[in-house]
C-alpha cells in the first residue's frame, strides 16, 4: 500500500466526522498553543533580564566588600572576630593601575531628599566619578557629566537623571540651577538622557554627585562597590585575578572581596530563566498528554463505529499491519494538524502579549515549538496504538455482520 | 478448486456448544454455479465464510487450489482472499466516504497498485456495469441496485476465481435484484465460479448445482435445471 494512499484514506476518514475531528484538533491545538505561549513568556522574561545585565556592558567587573562564600565570613567569621574590611578610594585607585583594567570608578549609594525651590523628592543618590558615564554607557541629555577630578575632591555639583530633572525643574532647563541634597547645596551641571532601567536600577530617578561629596553626605569613608571595565573581553578573567591579588595585598593578605564578572552574572540568569521556561513547557506539555488520552478515546469509538468497514477491508485482503497503519496514520494526521493549528494560535497569543507588554520581547524559542509538535505527534501515535491494534484484531465475520 | 474434507465449525454460545458445520465434505470446481440454501441457522453463511477464508474450521482440512489453508495465519489468509476470492454482501458494505470509483479501486489500493493502472481498471469495470455517469457519486447518492453493482465491481477488480455472494439480492427490489443476478451470472459464464447463499428459492433455483444445509450438514447436493 502506498504512503500517499494511506494518508489520503486517513484524511478522508477525518473529513467524514468533522465535529469529532475539530474537537480533537481543538484539544491538541490548545496544548501546543499553551506550550508556545508559556515558553514565549519565559523567554521574554529571560531576554529582559539578561538584556538588563548586558546593558551594563560585558566587560564590566563588579567588586563588593566581603567574601560571599562559606567559611570566609558569616557566623564562623563573626566567631573568630573577622569582619569584612571596607573598600576605599585608595583600593579603587590601586585596582585601576592594572594594565588589564581600562577604567575604574567607585560607587556610594544612599537615599536622600533633593529639593529645588518648592519641589522636593526622595530619591537615590549615587556618588561616583567621571568614568561612570563610559562604564555604564550612559548618554548625556544636556550639560556635562562629572568632570575628571581627584577622587577625594568634594565638589558642589551634581548630574540629574532625566525624570528627576523634569520633576524638579520643568518647564525650565535644569542645567545651571541650584539644588539642595539633604543639607548640602550644589549646582546642576548636566542632565542624563532617558536611560530606562539599567541593571535593575532606574537611573532616571537618581542624582549623581562626586564620590567624595557622597561620602560626606552619608558620613562614610568606605565605598559601596567598585566598578571596573576590563581592557577587552578576553582580559576579563585576568583582570579579575589582578583585582583579587591587588586587594589581597592591600588588605593584609586577606581575600575579603567578592568579584563578580558581568558574563558570569548574565550566564547565571540565563540558566535560571531557561530552567523556568523549560518548566513552563513541561507543565503545558501535560495538556498534550491529556489530548493524547482524548485521541485514544475517540479512536476507540471510531473503531467500533467503523467495525463493518474494518471487516470489509479484511475481506478484500487488508493485512493487520495495513489496518494498524491506517488508524495510526489517522491519529498522526490529526495530531500533526492540531499541532500546526496550535502553532498558529500560539503565534497569535505571543503577538497579543507583545502588544499588551511592549517592554518584554516575547518569542517562543524554536526548541519549544519543535518539542510541542513532537510531543503532540508522539502522544497521538502512542495513544493511537491501542485502538489501531483493536481494529486489526477484529474478527472479520463478526465485523461484517454489523451494518 | 475448493475442497472441504470433514470440516467442523463449533461455537460456544454461553455454556452451550453449537456445531454450525458438522463434518462437511464439499468440492467446488472452477467455473461452477452453486446455490447454498437452507433454513436460518442451518450453517449456510458459516459455510460461505469458511469457503471465503473469513472463518477457520475447528476441525478438518480445506484445500484451496491444492494448498492446505486450514492452518494459515491471518495475513496469509488475507493474501489468498485478496488474490482469489471476491465477496458480495447483502448490505453492500461500501465505504460511505469514498466515491463509487474509489470503492472499486480499494482492493487495488490495498495491494499497492499504481494509481493510473488501477484507475483505468476500475473505470472500465464500472462502465461495463452501466455506471459511467456515477463514478464520482458516493454510496448515499446511489440507488440500492447501483450500490450492489459498485460492490460487484469491487469484488471482481482483482480478477478472483471465486465470487461468493451472501444474499446479494436480499436488500433489493425484484427488478434491481434480477439485474444483479444477470450481471453475476454473466461473470460466471465468463469463467468465474459463483457461490450464492440465499433463502429465496427463485434465486437459488437459477444455479446449476444446489446445496441444501440443515443443522450444519449438507442434506442435499443436486445438479441440473437452472440457468
Amino acid at each position: 500500500m502506498r504512503a500517499l494512499d494511506v494518508t489520503r484514506l486517513s484524511l478522508q476518514a477525518l473529513q467524514r466526522y468533522p465535529m469529532r475531528t475539530s474537537m480533537l484538533l481543538l484539544a491538541i491545538s490548545i496544548g501546543v498553543a499553551a506550550v508556545v505561549t508559556l515558553t514565549a513568556v519565559g523567554e521574554g522574561a529571560r531576554r529582559y533580564v539578561t538584556g538588563q545585565f548586558a546593558s551594563l556592558g560585558t566587560h564590566m567587573i563588579i567588586v563588593l566588600p566581603g567574601r560571599a562564600e562559606t567559611g570566609g565570613s558569616g557566623i564562623q567569621g563573626l566567631l573568630v572576630g573577622e569582619t569584612a574590611r571596607e573598600l576605599t578610594l585608595e583600593d579603587t585607585l590601586a585596582v585601576g593601575r592594572s594594565p588589564r583594567i581600562k577604567q575604574v570608578t567607585p560607587i556610594v549609594v544612599g537615599a536622600g531628599t533633593v529639593s529645588a525651590g518648592s519641589r522636593e523628592r526622595d530619591i537615590s543618590v549615587i556618588g561616583t566619578s567621571a568614568h561612570m558615564l563610559a562604564i555604564q554607557h550612559w548618554t548625556m541629555g544636556s550639560g556635562q557629566f562629572l568632570p575628571p577630578a581627584e577622587l577625594d575632591l568634594a565638589q558642589p555639583i551634581c548630574v540629574l537623571g532625566n525624570t528627576v530633572a523634569r520633576e524638579l525643574f520643568a518647564p525650565a532647563p535644569a542645567v545651571g540651577q541650584p539644588l539642595r541634597i539633604g543639607a548640602a547645596r550644589c549646582r546642576v551641571i548636566g542632565v542624563l538622557a532617558q536611560q530606562g532601567l539599567s541593571g535593575g536600577f532606574n537611573v532616571d530617578e537618581t542624582v549623581i554627585v562626586p564620590i567624595a561629596s557622597a561620602q560626606q553626605l552619608f558620613n562614610t569613608s568606605g565605598v559601596f562597590r567598585i566598578l571596573a571595565e576590563a581592557s577587552e573581553a578576553d582580559a576579563v578573567q585576568a583582570a579579575k585575578r589582578d583585582i583579587v591579588a591587588t586587594i589581597k595585598a592591600r588588605h593584609a593578605g586577606e581575600e575579603d572581596v567578592t568579584v563578580i564578572t558581568q558574563d558570569a552574572l548574565v550566564a547565571t540568569f540565563d540558566t535560571i530563566f531557561e530552567m523556568i521556561t523549560a518548566g513552563l513547557a513541561a507543565i503545558a506539555a501535560i495538556s498534550l498528554v491529556v489530548a493524547g488520552v482524548l485521541i485514544m478515546n475517540v479512536m476507540l469509538v471510531a473503531v467500533s463505529q467503523r467495525t463493518a468497514e474494518i471487516g470489509l477491508l479484511k475481506a478484500i485482503g487488508a493485512r493487520q499491519r495495513q489496518i494498524i497503519g491506517l488508524f495510526l496514520t489517522e491519529a498522526a494526521c490529526l495530531s500533526l494538524l492540531g499541532a500546526l493549528v496550535g502553532l498558529a494560535i500560539g503565534g497569535l497569543g505571543t503577538w497579543a502579549l507583545k502588544l499588551a507588554f511592549p517592554v518584554l520581547d516575547f518569542a517562543a524559542p524554536p526548541w519549544a515549538a519543535a518539542a510541542a509538535v513532537g510531543v503532540a505527534v508522539a502522544s497521538g501515535l502512542l495513544f493511537g496504538i491501542l485502538p489501531a491494534r483493536r481494529a486489526a484484531a477484529l474478527d472479520p465475520v463478526n465485523a461484517l455482520s454489523q451494518r | 478448486m475448493m475442497e472441504l474434507r470433514d470440516i467442523c465449525r463449533e461455537y460456544k454460545v454461553g455454556t452451550e456448544l453449537v456445531r454450525a458445520l458438522d463434518h462437511v465434505d464439499l468440492t467446488i470446481k472452477a467455473g461452477e454455479y452453486v446455490s447454498i440454501m437452507g433454513p436460518s441457522g442451518s450453517g449456510k453463511s458459516t459455510l460461505l465464510n469458511m469457503l471465503g477464508l473469513l472463518d477457520r474450521p475447528t476441525a478438518g482440512t480445506y484445500r484451496l487450489e491444492g494448498e492446505d489453508v486450514s492452518s494459515l495465519d491471518d495475513d496469509a489468509l488475507a493474501r489468498h482472499r485478496q488474490q482469489q476470492i471476491g465477496f458480495i454482501f447483502q448490505f453492500f458494505h461500501l465505504v460511505p466516504r469514498l466515491t463509487a470509483l474509489e470503492n472499486v479501486e480499494l482492493p487495488l489500493v490495498l495491494a499497492g497498485a499504481a494509481p493510473k493502472a488501477r484507475r483505468e481498471r476500475a473505470v472500465s469495470i464500472l462502465e461495463s456495469m452501466g455506471l459511467k455517469t456515477r463514478l464520482d457519486h458516493r454510496p448515499d447518492q446511489l440507488s440500492g441496485g447501483e450500490r450492489q453493482r459498485v460492490a460487484i465491481g469491487r469484488a471482481i477488480v482483482m480478477r478472483p476465481r471465486f465470487l461468493l455472494a451472501d444474499e446479494p439480492t436480499g436488500n433489493l427490489d425484484s427488478r434491481s435484484g434480477s439485474e444483479i443476478m444477470q450481471i453475476i451470472e454473466q461473470l460466471n459464464r465468463d469463467g468465474i465460479a459463483l457461490l450464492i447463499v440465499t433463502h429465496d428459492p427463485m434465486i437459488g433455483g437459477r444455479a446449476r448445482r444446489h446445496l441444501t444445509l440443515r443443522d450444519g450438514k449438507i442434506v442435499s447436493d443436486r445438479s441440473g435445471e437452472g440457468a
